[in-house]
C-alpha cells in the first residue's frame, strides 16, 4: 500500500499494539503528527518532553507494556534524556520516537540537530536511526520487540524528517529475525534441581524478591513458590507488590531506609533466592559485609546482572515466570521441603519485625508528621489504587507504610533516582489504568521539577491526587546535612509558601487543598480522593525536621542500620533484651567505597 | 605477553554505528582495550572484530556478557593465545643514511620483512607477525632511529576446525503487546495475613 514514511510509522505504531502516545510536535516530527490526527491512537499534548517520558514510563509501570513517547529533534530528544536514563537504570518497557533533520542535513550543525542516538547510546537498550522510508515498520516492530521482551528498557527510534516525508510502502513484518538478540528465557533444569537442593539445606533462607518479577510477571507463581518453602521474604523498591505486603511471609523493603527485619534476616540468612534483583548498592550497603553467611541462588533474565556484584552459588539465567514456576515444581516434588523445617528461623525473624516495625510519633497538637500522611493515604485506599512517587524521604515513607498487595500498582523511579518522576509518571499511569485511583506522594522539591504537566492532566481530565508532603526543604539532602555534615544546612531551604500550591493547582485547572494540621488530614484526603474530574494537589505541611529512618549510611555496613536516632541494634545484642546502643552524634559519614 | 590479556573475536552486524556502541561500551563500564581491529567478512551481513582487552579473570566475563547485550553483537568467543593465530601489521619509517642501508635490510631480511619504500634517507618497512615479532624487529631499529611507526590492532581466528559464524535463521512472532499483562499475574487467593 503506497504511503507517507509518516502514515507508515503511525500504521506501524497501530500494529504494535499501541493506544497512547505521550509527546510534543516540533520541526522536524512534524509530517508525523499529520497522519495522527485520522489515527485510532490518543495523542496526549504534554508540557515536556521530560515529562513525556515519565507518562509513557508511568503507563508502562502499571500495564506492563511499552509505553511510547515522541519528541522533535534537538531540544525535543534531548529533553528525553532524562526518563530514557530512567528506563534503563529500572527496565521499563519505552519506546522513543525522536524526529531527526533531513538526512541530507545531518552531521552539518543543523537547526534543532542532535546526535540522539550518540547521547542516548549508554541508556538504551538499542537505538535505530531509520535511513530508509521503507524500513520503517521493521524499525518498529523490531523496536517494541526489543523494548518489552527479555530484560525490558528504553529503546529509541529516530526518523529524519525527509525519511517521514518520502512515499513508501507499508507492510507489517508478522516476525523479526535478530541474530544478535536471543534472550535466554527457559532456565536450565540441573541449576533449577541444584536450587532446590541449596532450599533443601538451608536453616534460614529469605527470597530476596526484585522489579524482575513484577517486569517478568510472575507474582503468582512466587506466591506459590514462597508458600511451599514457607521462607520469609523482602521486596526491594522496584518489587513493592510483587508480594502480598499482608502476608505473613512479607518483610518488606530492605536497604537502605528499609525495615529492620528485611535488612537483618538478609544479614543472618544463610541462603538468598535472589529473583530478579541486581544487588544494588542501596540494598546491599557496604558489599563485602553484606550477608556473609548466605550461599545465593541468582536468578535473572539478564545473565551480566549474574555475578556482577555478588558471586552465586547457583546461576540461573531465565525469565522469572519460568524460573520461579521450575523451582516451585522441583520443591513441591520434594517432600523433604516443608515449611515447618524453618519454623525458628521465621519466628527469629517475626521477632525483629515485632521488635523494631516502621514507627513514627504523632503528637495530635504537634505538627503533621510526613508519615502521618501516608498511612492515612493507606487506610483510605485500603489496599487498592496505584501510588506513584518521586525520590526522596517522601518515597522511601511511601514504600515503608503503605501497604502494596497487588504487583503493578506502584511506580517509583528507584534505580536513577529522578526527582521530577510523580506528576507525570501518575498522569501516564491513570491513562493506563483508568479504572484505578492514583495517588502521587511527592516532595515539594519533586513537584516543582515537573509540576506544569497539571496543564495536561486538566486539559486532557486526566484526574489523579498528588500529595505533596511540604517540609519546605530538599528532605532527604537536608537529612544528610544534619547527620554527616554537622547540621550547616546548605543550599535545601524551599520557602513553604512559595509557590502557594492550592492557588498553582487551581491556575493549572485543578483543585487545590491544604492541611495544616493533624485534625484536617483525614477530611482533606476524604475531599482529594473524591475528585474524579481533574487533578487535585493537597499541600500538606508537615514537620520539616522529621528524618526518615531507619537507615543505613552510604557505604555503611547492614549490620550497623540505625533503626532510629541513636538506635543500633546491630552494634549490641540483636536478642530483644540487650540494650540499645546509643550512636555519637554527629555520625561520621563513612567513606563510600566503590565496589570492584 | 602479559597473562591478563585476552583476544575476543566479536561477530557483529554491518551496521552503522556499531564501533561507537561497543567502544562506548567498554569505555563506560571501564575495561581498556588494548587494540581493536575491524574489517568485513565472508558474510555481508557481517564484520568481525578482534578486541584485545586487558582484564583480569572475573571482569572478561562481565566484558563478554555486556557485549553479549549490544543487540547488533551476534557472537562471541575468546580465542586462546596457545591455541589460535594472532597477526599484527607493523610499518616502521627508519633513518637509512647510505651506510647503513645494508644493515637494516640485513635485520628485515632475517624478520621476513618487507622494504616498501625506500628515499635517499629512509626506508619504510612493514613487518607482518605475532605482536612479539613486530615488536622485536621494532626494538632492533632503534639503534638506527625510528622515525615514524603505524600499526594495526591484533587480527586473529582459531586453528583448527572450529568455525565461528553467524547462528542459523531463528525468526520470532510479535509479541501480542494489546493484552493486559499487568492483572494475569494478580493472585486469586486470599492472602494469610497477620494484620
Amino acid at each position: 500500500m503506497k504511503v507517507t514514511g509518516a502514515q507508515s510509522l503511525v500504521r506501524s505504531l497501530e500494529c504494535a499494539g499501541v493506544e497512547v502516545v505521550f509527546g510534543i510536535p516540533g520541526g522536524a516530527i512534524l509530517p508525523a503528527y499529520d497522519p495522527l490526527l485520522d489515527s485510532s491512537i490518543r495523542h496526549i499534548l504534554m508540557r515536556h518532553e521530560q515529562g513525556a517520558g515519565h507518562a509513557a514510563e508511568g503507563y508502562a509501570h502499571v500495564t506492563g507494556r511499552p509505553g511510547v513517547c515522541m519528541a522533535t529533534s534537538g531540544p525535543g530528544a534531548t529533553n528525553l534524556v532524562t526518563p530514557i536514563a530512567d528506563a534503563f537504570m529500572d527496565s521499563i518497557p519505552l519506546v522513543a520516537i525522536t524526529g531527526q533533520v533531513p538526512r541530507a542535513a545531518m552531521g552539518g550543525d543543523a537547526f534543532q540537530e542532535a546526535d540522539i542516538i550518540g547521547i542516548t547510546m549508554p541508556i538504551t537498550k538499542h537505538s535505530i536511526k531509520v535511513m530508509d522510508p521503507d524500513a520503517i515498520p521493521t524499525a518498529v516492530a523490531e523496536a517494541f520487540h526489543i523494548a518489552s521482551t527479555g530484560r525490558p528498557g528504553p529503546v529509541l527510534v529516530d526518523l529524519p524528517k525527509d525519511v517521514l516525508a518520502s512515499d513508501t510502502t507499508f507492510a507489517w513484518p508478522s516476525s523479526i529475525e535478530l541474530p544478535g538478540y536471543r534472550p535466554h528465557t527457559k532456565p536450565n533444569h540441573r541449576q533449577i534441581a541444584a536450587a532446590a537442593e541449596l532450599i533443601r539445606r538451608a536453616e534460614r533462607p529469605v527470597f530476596y524478591v526484585g522489579g524482575g518479577v513484577v517486569k517478568g510477571r510472575a507474582a503468582r507463581e512466587l506466591r506459590a513458590l514462597v508458600e511451599a518453602v514457607g521462607a520469609p521474604v523482602v521486596t526491594t523498591l522496584m518489587a513493592r507488590g510483587a508480594f502480598p505486603d499482608d502476608h505473613d511471609l512479607n518483610l518488606g523493603m530492605p536497604g537502605m531506609h528499609g525495615g529492620y527485619a528485611a535488612v537483618t534476616a538478609m544479614q543472618r540468612s544463610d541462603l538468598l533466592i535472589a529473583l530478579g534483583v541486581r544487588f544494588d548498592d542501596r540494598v546491599t550497603g557496604d558489599l563485602a559485609s553484606f550477608a556473609l553467611g548466605a550461599q545465593i541462588i541468582h536468578a535473572d533474565i539478564d545473565p551480566a546482572e549474574i555475578g556482577k556484584n555478588r558471586a552465586a552459588d547457583v546461576p540461573i539465567v531465565g525469565d522469572a515466570k519460568a524460573v520461579i514456576a521450575a523451582l516451585a515444581s522441583s520443591v513441591g516434588a520434594d517432600a523433604s521441603i516443608t515449611p515447618a523445617l524453618y519454623e525458628p528461623w521465621r519466628a527469629e525473624v517475626a521477632r525483629w519485625h515485632t521488635d523494631y516495625p516502621f514507627a513514627y510519633d504523632q503528637d495530635p497538637d504537634g505538627p503533621i508528621k510526613p508519615q502521618h500522611v501516608v498511612s492515612r493515604f493507606d487506610d483510605a485506599l485500603a489496599g487498592e489504587g496505584i501510588v506513584v512517587t518521586g525520590v526522596g524521604q517522601h518515597q522511601m515513607w511511601a514504600s515503608q507504610f503503605m501497604r502494596f498487595n497487588r504487583p503493578n500498582s506502584w511506580a517509583s523511579s528507584g534505580g536513577l533516582g529522578t526527582m521530577g518522576f510523580a506528576v507525570p509518571a501518575a498522569l501516564g499511569a491513570k491513562v493506563g489504568r483508568p479504572q484505578e485511583r492514583v495517588v502521587a506522594i511527592d516532595g515539594d522539591g519533586c513537584f516543582q521539577m515537573t509540576a506544569q504537566e497539571l496543564a495536561t492532566a486538566s486539559i486532557e481530565k486526566i484526574p489523579f491526587v498528588v500529595a505533596i508532603l511540604n517540609n519546605s526543604h530538599l528532605g532527604m539532602v537536608r537529612q544528610w546535612q544534619e547527620l554527616f555534615y554537622d547540621k550547616r544546612y546548605s543550599q535545601v531551604y524551599l520557602p513553604q509558601e512559595v509557590p502557594d500550591y492550592v492557588a498553582l493547582a487551581e491556575a493549572y485547572g485543578g483543585v487545590g487543598l491544604r492541611a495544616t494540621s493533624v485534625d484536617e488530614v483525614d477530611a482533606v484526603i476524604d475531599k482529594a480522593l473524591g475528585v474524579d474530574d481533574r487533578p487535585c494537589v493537597v499541600d500538606f505541611r508537615v514537620d520539616e525536621a522529621e528524618m526518615c529512618f531507619p537507615m543505613v549510611p552510604a557505604g555503611a555496613s547492614n549490620d550497623d542500620i540505625i533503626v532510629r536516632p541513636g538506635v543500633m541494634p546491630g552494634a549490641g545484642e540483636v536478642e530483644g533484651s540487650s540494650p540499645d546502643h546509643v550512636v555519637p552524634e554527629p555520625y561520621d559519614e563513612p567513606e563510600f567505597v566503590p565496589s570492584a | 605477553m602479559s597473562v591478563t590479556t585476552h583476544t575476543l573475536s566479536v561477530l557483529v552486524a554491518n551496521e552503522p554505528g556499531v564501533l561507537a556502541r561497543i567502544a562506548g561500551l567498554f569505555s563506560r563500564r571501564a575495561f581498556n582495550i588494548e587494540s581493536l581491529a575491524v574489517g568485513p567478512t565472508e558474510d555481508p551481513c557481517l564484520s568481525r572484530m578482534t578486541i584485545v582487552v586487558s582484564a583480569e579473570h572475573k571482569p572478561i566475563e562481565q566484558v563478554t556478557k555486556q557485549l553479549h547485550k549490544l543487540i547488533h553483537v551476534v557472537r562471541i568467543v575468546e580465542l586462546p593465545h596457545d591455541n589460535s593465530v594472532e597477526r599484527e601489521l607493523g610499518l616502521f619509517k627508519v633513518a637509512a643514511p647510505a651506510g647503513k642501508r645494508a644493515e637494516i635490510l640485513e635485520i628485515a631480511e632475517i624478520f621476513k620483512a618487507q622494504i616498501v619504500d625506500v628515499d635517499t634517507t629512509t626506508l619504510v618497512v612493514e613487518s607482518t607477525g605475532t605482536p612479539e615479532q613486530i615488536a622485536s624487529l621494532g626494538q632492533l631499529l632503534v639503534p638506527y632511529g625510528i622515525l615514524e611507526t603505524a600499526r594495526t590492532g591484533r587480527v586473529a581466528l582459531g586453528r583448527g576446525g572450529k568455525i565461528l559464524r553467524s547462528p542459523n535463521p531463528h525468526p520470532v512472532p510479535l509479541e501480542d503487546l494489546s493484552r493486559d499483562y499487568a492483572s494475569d499475574h494478580h493472585p486469586a487467593e486470599p492472602i494469610p495475613t497477620r494484620r
